[in-house]
C-alpha cells in the first residue's frame, strides 16, 4: 500500500493511501481518502451505482455487497482497510455472457421490488445468506438440534430471519422471500 | 412481455425492472458530472430562537471545502408559498433541525468535516413541543389537509349520544410517524449556460419546476427537473423539500454541479412527518346495533412555520350511517418540525381510532364486528348525502371473512391459548377517497408501427410506466410491446404528482384521451406516416377536475391474526388479509404489490413504528432507522391481497380508483382488534410494543378478568 503526503507538509498526517481492490473481477488501484467508505468508492470513484446509500450507518442494508464472498454493509467499511479484497456488487453478479443472475431473474418474475432502491442490497444479501446456510451457519431460527456444520435448509422462516438486515419500505418482503426460494439449489 | 390479449388488468412486468435488478437505474444523487460538489446542511441545535452568529472560518479551512452558505450570504429567494422552503433566508430557528448553514465541498467527506466545523451561536428561547388534548393554544382551523372543512355536524350528536342505549366513549393516540423512504431525499443541480437542470427525488417534477421558477425568479422554460427513478416517497416527496432549494442555491453560488443528499437522521425534521393525533370517539347505538350518534374529535399539532392539519376525522364522514354526528379537528401550533403528508393522511390514523372503537362497540353489543359494520352500511355518503358511485364494503367484509375463516372464530377474548401465546383475530374496514387532477399527455404514432407516449408521470415504485403503457395500448388497440413510454421529466407534457392515490387516474385519463384522439387521426390519415409520425395531445383540465355528483371512495376490509407472547409482550402477526373494492384493477401484478406493501406499512404502524417528541430537547428521539423501526423481513408473514373488480362508470375512462394508500388504512385497527381478541386487553395507543402489552396484560390480570 503506497501513500501520499499531505499537501500541508511532511509532518501532517496522511489523508490518502493507495488501495487496490478487485471489483467484479477487475483490479482497481485508487488513492483513497482515509475517511472514504467502500460504498462511496464504488459509487463515486468506480461509477458503480448499484449499491445504494439508504442510511450510511449500517441500519438498512441497501449498500450490501459481497467482500471476499461475505455479505457486508459497504457503508461501514473504510475502503483503505480493504486493500487486496475481492468485491462483488450487483453489477457483477451475472455470469459471462448472461444478462441476469438467476436471482435477478427471480426478482423480476416475482415482482419482488417496487421503488428498487433496496433491491441491489436485497439481492447481494440473499446470495450471501445462501452461501452462509450452505456452509452450515445457523441463524436464530435454526433448529438447535440440527447437526453442527451441516448445510441449513432455507425455508421461509430462515430466509426472513437472515434477510432482516435489509429493509424494504415498499413492503416487497413476501415476494423477495419467494424469489429467494426460487433459486435455492 | 409479448403482446397481451387483454391489456388493462393484465399482470404486465415492470418496464424498468431490468435496470432496478441490475443496479443501473439512476436516482437523484447518482448523477456524476465533472466538477460536481457535495453539500451538507447544518441543522439547528436549539428548538426555538435565533441564530446570532455563524463562525465559518474553521469550516472553510477544511481541505476541500469550497463555501459555507448561511442566512447572511445565501442567495435570496422570492418568498415561497410553502414556508418550509425559505431556507437560509433569516436568523429565525422555528424548530430543532431547521437548516442554518450549508457546507459545499469537493467530496462528501470534506462536506461532512466542514459541517462539523461550523460553529453556530444562538439566542435560545423557551420552547413548547408537547401536544395535549387540553392545550390552551388549540384552535379549530378553517380547513384541514385535503382542503376539507375542519368541522361537520349533523343533528344533535351530544344529546343523542347521551341518551343512547349503548355507548362507547374512548380515547386513542397515534404517535408521530416518519415516511422514511429507502432513498433519502436528494437533489443534484447544475447549470448549462442559462439552463438549470435538477435531478431530484420527488413524487412530481412539474411542481418542483414551478416552485423553483418562483423561488429563484427563473422562467419555467429554462428549468428541467428530472425524477426518473425515485426510491419511494409515501408523501414526503410530494412537494419540494429543502434539499432541492439548497442544491440550486449552491450551484448558483459556486457555478458548479452540486448534490445535496440529506443524511437519514436529518429527514424527520425537514421532510414532514405524520403528526401525532389524539382521538376522542363516542359511538352511541341502539340495542340492535344501529348507530345513533358518532362523534370523532381529533387534536393534532402543527409547526410555527405553517399550518398542516392531519384530517383524521374525515373517514367518519364516509363510513357509517348515523343520524347524528360530529367530526371535528383541533390543532396546536408548537415548536416542532412541520408535519406533512404520509401515506393515507387522515385515513390511516383516523380509521385506526374509528375501527378500534367500532370493535369496542361490537363487544359492548355482543354483535360480531363484521355484522356490526354490515348493519350500519349507509345508503348515501353520510356527510354529503351524495350517492356512492360504487361501494362494496359489505362484499369486501364477506369475502374477507370467507377467505380468512372468520366463522370458525370463538368470539370470546382470551379464549385461544398456545402455551405462553395468546392467539386472536381482528377485523377492520378501510376507505380512501377517489382523487384525480387534470393532466396533459402526448401520444405519437411512429412510421415503424410503434407508438410513443409522453407524460410527466413519476414512478415512485408504483409501476406507473407499466400501467400507463397498458392504458395507452388499450386505447390504441395496439400490442403492449409496441408502446414506448416516457415519464419522469418536466420537459414532458406536464402532469400532477404521484400522490393521494391519484396518479394513475390523473395521468391515465390524459394518456387515454391523447391515444383516443390519435386513433381518430390515424383513422382518417391516408398513406404512410411522415418521418416524425403523427401526434395527438390531451389536456384534461375541465374534465378530470369537474365536481362529481357522486361520492367516490375505495373500500376494503382487513383481517389479522396475531399471537401475543405473555412472557415477552411481543405481538407477532401470523396472517394478514385484505380485500379491496377499488374500481377496475389495471395491473394485477403491481397492484398486489402496492396493496401488500401498504399493509406492511400498516403492520409497522400497529406494532413497531412510533416517534417521540422529546419535551426537553424538542427533537424526535427516533430519527433514524436504528431507532425508528420500520418492519423487517422477520416481522412480515404471508400477506394476502384480493379484490372485487368493480365496474364504476363515474370515475375515469379506465374505471379505476387509487390503490396506493388504502392498504395501510385498516391494518392497524385489525391488528389492534386482534390483540384485544387474543388477550382481552384493549390498548389505545400505538404502537403496540412489548412494554405496553406487558403492562396491559398485568393490569388485566390484576383486574381478575
Amino acid at each position: 500500500m503506497g501513500s501520499h503526503e499531505d499537501r500541508d507538509g511532511d509532518t501532517a498526517p496522511r489523508r490518502y493511501s493507495d488501495t487496490t481492490l478487485r471489483v467484479n473481477g477487475k483490479p482497481h488501484t485508487l488513492s483513497v481518502d482515509h475517511r472514504r467508505v467502500l460504498l462511496d468508492v464504488l459509487r463515486e470513484d468506480l461509477d458503480l451505482w448499484g449499491a445504494k446509500k439508504g442510511c450510511d450507518h449500517g441500519q438498512c442494508g441497501a449498500c450490501t455487497v459481497l467482500v471476499d464472498g461475505r455479505r457486508l454493509n459497504s457503508c461501514l467499511l473504510l475502503a483503505v482497510a480493504l486493500d487486496g479484497c475481492e468485491v462483488t456488487t450487483v453489477e457483477g453478479l451475472a455470469g459471462d455472457g448472461e444478462e441476469l443472475h438467476p436471482l435477478q431473474r427471480a426478482f423480476l418474475d416475482r415482482d419482488a421490488f417496487q421503488c428498487g432502491y433496496c433491491t441491489p442490497g436485497q439481492i447481494c444479501s440473499a446470495l450471501g445468506a445462501i452461501t452462509e446456510a450452505a456452509a452450515g451457519h445457523p441463524s436464530r431460527v435454526t433448529d438447535p438440534a440440527a447437526p453442527s456444520g451441516e448445510p441449513v435448509r432455507l425455508d421461509k422462516g430462515e430466509i426472513r430471519e437472515r434477510l432482516s438486515g435489509n429493509l424494504c419500505r415498499c413492503g416487497a418482503y413476501p415476494r423477495i422471500v419467494e424469489a429467494v426460494e426460487d433459486v435455492i439449489p | 412481455m409479448a403482446s397481451v390479449p387483454t391489456v388493462l388488468g393484465a399482470p404486465a412486468e415492470r418496464r424498468e425492472g431490468l435496470e432496478k435488478v441490475t443496479g443501473t437505474a439512476r436516482y437523484a444523487a447518482e448523477q456524476p458530472r465533472p466538477g460536481r460538489l457535495f453539500a451538507r446542511p447544518v441543522p439547528a441545535a436549539i428548538a426555538r430562537g435565533r441564530v446570532t452568529g455563524v463562525e465559518t472560518a474553521a469550516a472553510l479551512a477544511v481541505p476541500g471545502v469550497r463555501a459555507v452558505l448561511t442566512h447572511e450570504n445565501a442567495p435570496r429567494l422570492v418568498e415561497p408559498d410553502d414556508a418550509t422552503l425559505a431556507v437560509l433566508q433569516d436568523a429565525r430557528v422555528p424548530h430543532r433541525g431547521w437548516f442554518v448553514a450549508l457546507v459545499v465541498a469537493d467530496t462528501a467527506e470534506a462536506a461532512r468535516a466542514g459541517a462539523a466545523a461550523v460553529r453556530v451561536a444562538y439566542d435560545a428561547e423557551d420552547h413548547d413541543v408537547t401536544l395535549t388534548a387540553a392545550h390552551p393554544a388549540s384552535y379549530v382551523p378553517e380547513e384541514v389537509g385535503g382542503g376539507y372543512p375542519a368541522r361537520a355536524e349533523h343533528g344533535e350528536p351530544e344529546e343523542v349520544f347521551g341518551s343512547s342505549a349503548v355507548r362507547v366513549d374512548v380515547a386513542y393516540r397515534v404517535p408521530p410517524l416518519h415516511n422514511h423512504p429507502m432513498e433519502p431525499h436528494a437533489s443534484t443541480a447544475h447549470w448549462d449556460g442559462e439552463r438549470l437542470t435538477v435531478h431530484t427525488s420527488s413524487q412530481g417534477s412539474t411542481v418542483v419546476r414551478a416552485t423553483l421558477a418562483q423561488l429563484f425568479g427563473l422562467p419555467e422554460e429554462r428549468i428541467t427537473v428530472v425524477a426518473e427513478h425515485v426510491g419511494g416517497g409515501f408523501g414526503s416527496k410530494g412537494t419540494p423539500r429543502p434539499d432541492v432549494v439548497l442544491a440550486v442555491m449552491a450551484t448558483r453560488h459556486t457555478g458548479r454541479p452540486v448534490t445535496v443528499a440529506l443524511p437519514r437522521r436529518m429527514l424527520p425534521a425537514v421532510v414532514g412527518h405524520r403528526a401525532p393525533t389524539l382521538h376522542r370517539i363516542r359511538l352511541g347505538a341502539a340495542p340492535d346495533g344501529s348507530l345513533t350518534s358518532v362523534l370523532h374529535e381529533v387534536t393534532t399539532h402543527t409547526s410555527r412555520v405553517k399550518e398542516f392539519v392531519e384530517q383524521a376525522a374525515m373517514p367518519a364522514r364516509v363510513m357509517y350511517a348515523a343520524p347524528h354526528s360530529r367530526t371535528l379537528h383541533r390543532v396546536v401550533p408548537l415548536d416542532v418540525p412541520s408535519p406533512s403528508w404520509m401515506r393515507a393522511p387522515g385515513e390511516a390514523p383516523g380509521m385506526y381510532a374509528l375501527e378500534s372503537a367500532m370493535d369496542e362497540l361490537a363487544g359492548e353489543l355482543g354483535i360480531d364486528p363484521v355484522e356490526l359494520r354490515v348493519l350500519n352500511e349507509p345508503d348515501r355518503e353520510p356527510d354529503s348525502g351524495k350517492p356512492f358511485s360504487s361501494r362494496h364494503l359489505v362484499e369486501c367484509l364477506r369475502e374477507g371473512a370467507r377467505r380468512f375463516g372468520w366463522s370458525r372464530r370463538d368470539p370470546r377474548p382470551g379464549s385461544h391459548r398456545e402455551g405462553p401465546l395468546l392467539v386472536g383475530s381482528g377485523v377492520a374496514a378501510a376507505t380512501y377517497p377517489v382523487q384525480v387532477s387534470p393532466s396533459t399527455a402526448e401520444a405519437r404514432a411512429l412510421p415503424d408501427g410503434g407508438f410513443l407516449v409522453r407524460v410527466n408521470a413519476t414512478d415512485i415504485g408504483t409501476g406507473a410506466r407499466t400501467v400507463l403503457a397498458q392504458v395507452a395500448a388499450d386505447a390504441l388497440g395496439a400490442p403492449l410491446d409496441r408502446v414506448r413510454i416516457e415519464v419522469g421529466s418536466s420537459d414532458l407534457p406536464s402532469a400532477p404528482l404521484a400522490g393521494g392515490s391519484s396518479g394513475t387516474a390523473s395521468w391515465g385519463w390524459s394518456v387515454h384521451e391523447a391515444c383516443t384522439r390519435l386513433t381518430e387521426r390515424l383513422a382518417v390519415h391516408a398513406g404512410p406516416l411522415p418521418g416524425d409520425g403523427i401526434s395527438a395531445h390531451a389536456d384534461t383540465t375541465g374534465t378530470a377536475d369537474t365536481d362529481s355528483p357522486w361520492a367516490r371512495h375505495a373500500f376494503g376490509a382487513h383481517f389479522a391474526e396475531v399471537a401475543v407472547d405473555t412472557v415477552t409482550g411481543e405481538v407477532r402477526v401470523r396472517r394478514l388479509l385484505g380485500v379491496y373494492a377499488a374500481g377496475h384493477i389495471l395491473n394485477a401484478r403491481t397492484a398486489r404489490s402496492q396493496f401488500v406493501g401498504a399493509m406492511t406499512m400498516g403492520l409497522g404502524m400497529a406494532l413497531t413504528e412510533g416517534s417521540t417528541m422529546d419535551a426537553a430537547f424538542g427533537d424526535f428521539t427516533e430519527a433514524d432507522l436504528a431507532a425508528y423501526h420500520v418492519p423487517a423481513h422477520a416481522d412480515v408473514p404471508e400477506i394476502e391481497a384480493h379484490w372485487i373488480d368493480e365496474h364504476d362508470p363515474h370515475l375515469n375512462p379506465m374505471g379505476s380508483k387509487g390503490i396506493g394508500e388504502i392498504g395501510i388504512v385498516g391494518t392497524p385497527a385489525a391488528i389492534g382488534n386482534a390483540v384485544h381478541h387474543a388477550t382481552g386487553s384493549r390498548l389505545r395507543e400505538l404502537p403496540l410494543t412489548p412494554d405496553r402489552v406487558l403492562t396491559a396484560l398485568r393490569e388485566g390480570r390484576t383486574r381478575g378478568r
